[in-house]
This record gives C-alpha cells, sequence and structure tokens, in this order.
C-alpha cells in the first residue's frame, strides 16, 4: 500500500515536472497559429514604432550595467528587463 | 578581510534583446567604460560587446568585462580591512532565427579570486497577429563557487535558476508596452563569508559584539514587471515603468521610473528618474539582541529596509550617419546616474557615536558610462 502510493506520488512528480516544461512550449506553438487576427497597426503605420527613441533598449551593454548596479545595491532582483547571471555582489 | 562587491552580470539583457523574434539583432560592437564611486567603493574598467551575423539566420555575440575593485565600504572598515580586487567576466552567445522564432542560448563565465561564477540560458521568442505581439520564455541554470581569499580550504556551492516569460504588445502606433515575470531560485551558501553581524554584549567596551552571518539554504524571489513607452506629439518619447517584487526572505518591493527621451539634430537627450522602497528580510537586525539570538541572522544592509532614489542624465551622438568603410553609423554616448540609498535599520558605525545613538547609514553614489558604438 505505502510503496504504491509512494510511486503515484512520484509518478505525479514527474508527470507534473513534464508538464512544467512540455506546456510553455505548446502554449508558444499554439499562440503561433493565431494567424488569422489582422494587425491593427498597418506595417505603413509602424514608422513611429520603428525610431531608434522607441527602442525599450537601444543600448544593452549600458542598460545591463546599470541594471546589474541597481541588484547589487538593492535587495530585489529581476523583472527591470534583465536577468542577472552569476553575483558575488553584496 | 575582504568583502564582497559590486559585480556585473547584465548578459541576459543584452541576450534577452536578441530573442525578439522575427528579425536577428543588429550586428554592432560597443566599448564601454564604467565606474562606480561612492561610499567609499571604486569600481571601474572596459566592457567589450561584439555581435555578428553568420548567414541570415545565425547571429553570435560575445562579452568581455572587468571589474577593478577598490573597497573600503562601511561594511569594509568596520569589520576588515580595505582591499582592491579585479572580476573577469566574459560570455559568448548564439541567436537562431527561423521565421518568426528565435532561440537563443549563452554561456556566461564570471572569475575573482573568491568567487566563480558560471551561467547557461536558454530562451525562444515567437512574433506572432503581425509582429504586433512577441511572446518569450526563458531558462537559466547558474552554478556559483564561494570561497574565502584567507583560506583555501573553504568552498561552498550556490545553485540558482532562472524562469522567465514576457510579453511585448504594440497597442498603437505610438505605443509599446512590456510585461515580464520571472522568478529566480537559489540553493546553497547564499550569504558573504566574510560580514558579520553584530549583537548586544555586555561585556564589550563598545557594547556590541560581532558574530558571522548565517543565512537559510534557499531563496525564491519573484518579479513582475510593466513598461510602457509613448511617441509624442513631437519626437521624442516617454517611458513609465513598475516592479513589483516579493521573495521568501521578506523582502517586498516596489519600483519606479520615468524617462523621457529627446532627440535633436544628431543628438539625443535622456533623463531617467528611478524611485524603489523595500522591506527588510526577516532574518535581518542592525543588532541582534543577542549571540546566536535566531536561526537566521544577516546585516547586509542591502537586505534592509532602504529607500533609494537615483537620477540619469544620458547624452549621445550619432555619427559616421553616411557610413565609412564598413562602419554603417556610429554614436557616442555619455551617461550619469546619480545614487542616494537611505537605510532604515542600517546604522553607520563610523561616526564613533556611543551605542542606540549611531545614525542612519546613506549611501551616495555616481555611476558614470562612456561608450562608443559602432553598426556594421
Amino acid at each position: 500500500m505505502t510503496i504504491g502510493l509512494e510511486y503515484a506520488w512520484s509518478m505525479k512528480m514527474k508527470i507534473g515536472l513534464s508538464a512544467r516544461l512540455v506546456l510553455p512550449l505548446v502554449l508558444l506553438g499554439g499562440l503561433s497559429g493565431c494567424g488569422s487576427i489582422e494587425p491593427w497597426v498597418k506595417p505603413y503605420e509602424r514608422d513611429r514604432l520603428a525610431d531608434p527613441i522607441m527602442l525599450f533598449d537601444a543600448d544593452p551593454v549600458s542598460s545591463a550595467y546599470i541594471q546589474h548596479v541597481y541588484e547589487a545595491r538593492e535587495g530585489a532582483r529581476g523583472g527591470e528587463g534583465s536577468a542577472g547571471g552569476g553575483c558575488g555582489c553584496n | 578581510m575582504k568583502l564582497r562587491r559590486i559585480a556585473i552580470a547584465p548578459i541576459f539583457l543584452m541576450f534577452a534583446q536578441s530573442a525578439m523574434a522575427g528579425v536577428l539583432p543588429e550586428d554592432r560592437a560597443d566599448l564601454l567604460y564604467h565606474r562606480y564611486e561612492g561610499g567609499g567603493v571604486k569600481i571601474d574598467g572596459p566592457s567589450l560587446l561584439i555581435r555578428k551575423k553568420v548567414g541570415n539566420s545565425v547571429s553570435f555575440v560575445g562579452n568581455y568585462y572587468v571589474d577593478m575593485v577598490s573597497s573600503a565600504s562601511i561594511d569594509v572598515v568596520t569589520t576588515a580591512s580595505p582591499y582592491t580586487e579585479e572580476r573577469t567576466q566574459w560570455s559568448l552567445g548564439m541567436d537562431y532565427l527561423r521565421g518568426n522564432t528565435t532561440i537563443s542560448a549563452n554561456y556566461i563565465s564570471s572569475n575573482e579570486s573568491d568567487f566563480d561564477a558560471t551561467t547557461y540560458s536558454i530562451s525562444i521568442s515567437q512574433d506572432m497577429f503581425g509582429d504586433l505581439t512577441t511572446l518569450s520564455l526563458s531558462y537559466a541554470l547558474g552554478d556559483d563557487v564561494v570561497g574565502r581569499s584567507d583560506d583555501p580550504t573553504f568552498v561552498r556551492d550556490n545553485t540558482r535558476q532562472h524562469y522567465g516569460i514576457g510579453l511585448t504588445q504594440i497597442f498603437t502606433r505610438n505605443l509599446i508596452t512590456s510585461i515580464k515575470v520571472e522568478t529566480i531560485t537559489d540553493e546553497g551558501y547564499l550569504n558573504n563569508p566574510y560580514r558579520s553581524v553584530r549583537y548586544l554584549d555586555p561585556v564589550s567596551a563598545i557594547g556590541y559584539s560581532y558574530e558571522p552571518e548565517l543565512y537559510p539554504s534557499t531563496r525564491t524571489t519573484t518579479a513582475v514587471g510593466l513598461r510602457a513607452r509613448y511617441y509624442l506629439p513631437y519626437r521624442a518619447a516617454v517611458q513609465g515603468e513598475y516592479r513589483f517584487f516579493t521573495d521568501t526572505w521578506g523582502v517586498d518591493a516596489n519600483t519606479a521610473a520615468i524617462s523621457y527621451i529627446h532627440p535633436w539634430r544628431d543628438w539625443t537627450f535622456e533623463v531617467k528618474y528611478r524611485w524603489h522602497n523595500q522591506d527588510g528580510a526577516h532574518f535581518y537586525r542592525d543588532i541582534f539582541a543577542r549571540s546566536e539570538a535566531t536561526n537566521f541572522r544577516g546585516r547586509d544592509k542591502e537586505l534592509s529596509a532602504l529607500t533609494s532614489n537615483s537620477l540619469r542624465l544620458k547624452v549621445s551622438y550619432s555619427f559616421l550617419k553616411d557610413g565609412w568603410n564598413f562602419v554603417d553609423k556610429g554614436t557616442v554616448n555619455f551617461s550619469i546616474d546619480m545614487l542616494s540609498v537611505d537605510y532604515d535599520e542600517f546604522s553607520d558605525l563610523t561616526t564613533g557615536a556611543v551605542l542606540g545613538s549611531e545614525p542612519l547609514y546613506t549611501l551616495d553614489a555616481n555611476v558614470i558610462q562612456f561608450f562608443v558604438s559602432f553598426w556594421y
């Protein structure tokens, strides 16, 4: 009985782990098939969006550096556009 | 003895930008000089990035970065001795584009005398709805080795895992927005081997003594960030940002920023104000009631309740707009970030004040960046 429950739990964990890995990929694939929605901003209306001043991160090296200064001086991390790498920064 | 210092591992940002599906990032080279100075700490050095497409589907990027550290921070001067150190980091990445899907893989290695960090990451992004929407997923695994410069036998491990999901959405011809959710888990040796906490000690002449920090062996953090950039009726842009942060250590934080970008002829000017407020970690104390008063103990001021304000001024100049040889265009850039941090529960022990009357510490620092960029 105990062995059966442990086996079931083990299988549930494996299935759960598989779902966590597979589900996002399925989501990506499914959404990519939504090509029937007409883009409401036409290509000829995207001139302003193509302007370099509309880039979230025009200078990645600079943005990433200052972001890491903040992560080193504060207790929060992530969510501001950069995902930090290895850091012995405290 | 020496303590940790500001280090830098900003690679994910550079590579996250590369994962915008549909178009590979432009070929470019950036040479940056960075300098942080404040609170008794000076860290400066170069950062070189080179990106190049190979064919139509693959782009490679490499970065070489150095921190040259000279530290006499408040932690160092109260419990140790000023020191100098050098940290070197290099990274390699690749982006593969197929249709509207971009897959990115990256490797980062950071080395210093008492800390090595290795990070492997992969991300995938997908354009959809006529390229108005971009969904991206990312995962990274980090393996850190913590040492002590005064004890070669001291070796501890720390494993990091980063999970990220992001969505960029164009709403109108003038408005682009993004949301990013990022969860990071740490497991292993998470505190600084040199840092100490203080506790009330009646037998001490100054009223307190020190003992080593002791952190939990796990930490899970979650951040949700929102950004929106709007093109004004004249050629200029304004951006608003907000980030909510929470973790298993009790650090809840809110961060907000607003930026204004104004081009004028060959120049571009930017002003940014950023505000950040956080609660302290549940195991953080400026002073503990006694030795080993709690299971976990920390006095890293970055884990104190605090508020930080920063103001950035940036100017860029475009040159070679008509190209030169193999170079299509270039920019030269200068920025200064003036950072001020007010700690709600971290005392300044350098004033010589008696126990109980020490003033709270305030950190003022300037962060300077000077860099040249080329596109080819």
